[in-house]
């Protein structure tokens, strides 16, 4: 089809205010969900705000990973397949160093549990940090000019090897840490509970992506991975050491993942080999859809995905119900990339056709 | 511009032109040297495999020796193996002779020859030697596996190898095509009653049971069709993007089929528990009769079965490869091939971008649908778990090894990495474990080695083990 090439070099004649079928049908489902989500906050109020809140502290998990995918998408163009995968030995090394390092327990005293955890929080990010910078230099900086698919083909075994390590080293079972947050109320509205560890899993998160806007917006290190994210070439010209640049990006990734692995097994308390691989899917799909490479739609995104999830999980009239969301999130991933892949916030790129 | 100290990957690609710049007879005989001196210490391990890695090690200095003294050694070589492994010996006889023939009929002999060793293989297997190492040479059960995933790969390798997009899902295809048999030839969809060529089945079984030469071509078609419907929507998206879309059509069709059992009522999949058991291959009565009992009724209740199932198989495969070789040289094959070179300017010189890609996703779509329709009437069921997503790596790494866009590559890659999966990684753990008493389990581990061999070919030989020379000449431009 020759219109294939034309349409991506000639402007838009239509005016934009004109929905085209795509703005229709996309409006008709989101009016479908919305609809959904108001009766069922007709029908069991209590839930539907319980609900609302789990789902927002899965979204912050989610957007630790989701930040990972779309710092790298944003700096090297590739889809960091193994990503998914570090979050898990991220949990993994955290859980190893719950049981086996500090060895707390379900009921610790606040001056062992804290320093413990924060001591784990750097444990984690340290150590993914580190990997993921070992993984770039190793895996994708020699196929740097390679084509496209290449680095993304190492990073799906790098994926598999990444999984492989932790089964050797901790077998094929879930690994199960006891439940160290409180898992006390911190408020019990009506049928309304909120309890602490999902609070502290937003506690930990937010400052972490407070801290990434400030080193993305306002360090010298953030402008340039700025620049090198727009034209790499140009900015060596400028004097910014790009292979550095990227590797450190890298670590930010790797540290973002780490300290999700490590929130995901404390809140979740258990994990396994082969966790990283469907919640990376869903991360991803949540950079996707915020828009990948713009590290406030990823957040925006995985709040969406996080809260998709929990209705879906949650809600009680018809909603499709675990077996169905990963379908549900996939098809979601399906259709923003095919009628808007440049996400919810992102700009035109070449891919949006 | 990354300052003064050398990365890894610079100083090892400064190593290799090393490596090149040495003179031929030399690095000869560094090889050989290097190879014995792996195959000394291991002959004290295990003495079969340090004589195998020598002979290996030979092997090689031969090939490059000049021709009369080449056709000297290696007769001497087979006369020393004809007492001790006469198969081994009657193997590097033909292999030999095969290499001695003139160009143009070595083109045609070396496929030639091995299709006559395949198809023969059920009947030498028993009188085989035994591989250091790898153990005992793979069953004809096995030998299914292997032809079947090779004829998947020979159909990834259109859609990868050829028109250059990379699919994650592959393996959806293959599940399509198993479940279209199940469907059609098994007691499934009990509500009606249709048997149309049916095999080795009383013909009062409710159900569909359609002949299962009836239905490969079918669950082609349809899986063609599924390919098509997935393809139209997402195949403008670019490659990485594309290669995500078909890894999340790669894991809903799983989950639909893990829930399918009960889709408001309707049993559609069975659910986890799959379709099973499905009805086998067979040629009837009328013409196990005509024959004279050389073709079976159905190939279940017959003694030869499992060779019946390896011959078909290895007819799908001609078949396949055959059709793989004319579509490469077709117009459209030429089409793929310049789309992956550069999508731009294929565009320019009035290709259809959209209508040729879908055409490699049909065509490859196709050649997943009839291996997993066959396979499925060989394993007599099919499952959620055979959508499961390491299989569409394991059939890429295949792809990958072998050489992208190299039908013969791609055939090697395959039957070394089947093998591997179904006996050859138990059988090196095994040895592994005997002989250096440790007791590591390391089929469990499978994933993380092919993870593992995809890596290292793609940085150090992207074009894989047989490479097509116009691809390598693609993949080294830029570097």
């Amino acid at each position: 089809m020759s219109t294939d090439v034309r349409s991506e070099t000639m402007p838009r004649r239509l005016p934009r205010n004109l929905p085209g079928p795509t703005g229709i049908g996309g409006s008709l489902l989101v009016l479908l969900v919305v609809g959904w989500l108001l009766t069922n906050l007709a029908k069991t109020p209590g839930d539907f705000f319980q609900i609302l809140l789990f789902g927002l502290s899965l979204g912050a998990v989610y957007a630790l990973v989701a930040l990972g995918y779309t710092l790298v998408y944003g700096i090297l163009e590739l889809i960091n397949f193994a990503h998914g995968d570090l979050f898990m030995f991220g949990g993994t090394v955290s859980a190893v160093f719950i049981l086996e390092v500090f060895q707390l327990g379900s009921q610790e005293r606040w001056y062992v549990l804290w320093p413990s955890v924060a001591a784990c929080v750097v444990i984690a990010m340290a150590v993914c940090g580190v990997l993921n910078a070992l993984i770039e230099m190793v895996a994708y900086r020699p196929l740097r000019n390679a084509p496209r698919l290449a680095p993304l083909i190492t990073a799906v075994g790098m994926s598999f090897i990444l999984q492989d390590v932790v089964l050797g080293w901790r077998g094929p079972n879930y690994i199960t840490v006891p439940s160290v947050l409180p898992r006390s109320d911190v408020f019990n509205v009506g049928s309304v509970e909120y309890r602490w560890d999902e609070l502290i899993v937003l506690l930990v998160t937010v400052p972490l992506l407070l801290a990434l806007v400030y080193l993305v917006q306002r360090t010298k290190q953030g402008k340039a991975m700025r620049a090198t994210a727009q034209d790499r070439e140009a900015a060596a010209m400028m004097g910014i050491n790009v292979n550095r640049t990227i590797s450190f990006t890298f670590l930010v990734a790797g540290a973002l993942a780490g300290a999700g692995g490590l929130i995901y097994v404390l809140w979740q308390t258990q994990v396994r080999f082969d966790s990283g691989f469907r919640l990376g899917l869903i991360s991803f799909t949540a950079a996707v859809l915020g828009g990948i490479g713009n590290l406030p739609g990823a957040v925006l995104g995985a709040t969406v995905i996080g809260l998709i999830q929990a209705f879906n999980e949650g809600l009680s009239w018809s909603a499709p119900g675990g077996d169905w969301t990963q379908s549900i999130v996939f098809s979601i991933l399906i259709l923003i990339l095919v009628f808007r892949p440049e996400g919810l916030l992102g700009e035109k790129t070449p891919e949006g056709q | 511009m990354s300052g003064a100290a050398l990365s890894p990957s610079d100083r090892l690609r400064a190593a290799g032109s090393a490596w090149r710049r040495l003179p031929a007879l030399r690095r000869l005989k560094l090889i050989v040297g290097l190879l014995a001196a792996i195959a000394i210490p291991l002959g004290f391990v295990d003495t079969s495999l340090g004589i195998a890695i020598a002979a290996v090690a030979a092997l090689y200095g031969l090939s490059k020796l000049p021709q009369r003294p080449k056709l000297v050694a290696q007769v001497a070589l087979i006369v020393a193996f004809a007492y001790p492994e006469p198969s081994l010996a009657a193997i590097l006889a033909v292999f030999f002779g095969v290499f001695h023939l003139p160009a143009h009929l070595r083109r045609f002999a070396l496929p030639g020859v091995a299709l006559a060793a395949a198809i023969a293989y059920p009947f030498f297997l028993d009188k085989l030697f035994t591989i250091p190492l790898l153990g005992e040479f793979p069953s004809v059960n096995t030998g299914v596996a292997m032809v079947v995933f090779i004829m998947m790969a020979v159909g990834l390798n259109v859609v990868v190898g050829y028109a250059g997009l990379l699919d994650l899902g592959y393996v959806a295809f293959y599940a399509f095509g198993a479940y279209t048999t199940a469907w059609l030839a098994s007691l499934q969809f009990s509500q009606v009653k249709l048997h149309i060529g049916s095999v080795g089945i009383t013909h009062s079984l409710p159900g569909l049971h359609l002949s299962i030469w009836l239905i490969i071509p079918i669950a082609g078609v349809i899986t063609a069709l599924a390919g098509v419907i997935i393809g139209l929507p997402t195949l403008r998206l670019r490659g990485d993007y594309l290669a995500i879309v078909t890894l999340g059509f790669g894991e809903i069709l799983p989950q639909v089929a893990r829930n399918g059992a009960d889709l408001s009522g309707f049993n559609l999949t069975n659910g986890p528990n799959g379709i099973t058991p499905i009805d086998a291959p067979g040629f009837g009565h009328t013409l196990h009769r005509i024959t004279g009992g050389v073709l079976p009724v159905d190939f279940l209740s017959d003694p030869s079965g499992q060779n019946m199932y390896f011959w078909t198989a290895l007819g799908l495969l001609v078949v396949t490869i055959f059709a793989c070789f004319r579509l490469r040289d077709s117009r459209l094959g030429r089409a793929w091939i310049a789309i992956r070179e550069d999508e731009i300017a294929a565009a320019a010189m009035g290709i259809p971008l959209m209508r040729t890609k879908t055409w490699a996703y049909a065509s490859g779509a196709f050649f997943g649908g009839v291996s997993g329709a066959f396979y499925a009437s060989f394993k007599s069921a099919a499952f959620p778990g055979d959508f499961y997503f390491n299989i569409s790596i394991f059939i890429l790494s295949m792809v990958i090894l072998g050489g992208m866009g190299n039908i013969w590559g791609v055939i090697v890659g395959a039957a070394l990495l089947s093998y591997l999966d179904r006996e050859g990684l138990a059988n090196i753990g095994a040895w592994i474990n005997l002989h250096f008493h440790a007791s590591i389990d390391v089929p469990p581990y499978e994933s993380g080695i092919f993870g593992l061999i995809i890596i290292l070919v793609m940085l150090f030989r992207p074009e894989g083990l047989i490479p097509s020379r116009r691809r390598r000449a693609e993949l080294h431009e830029g570097s």
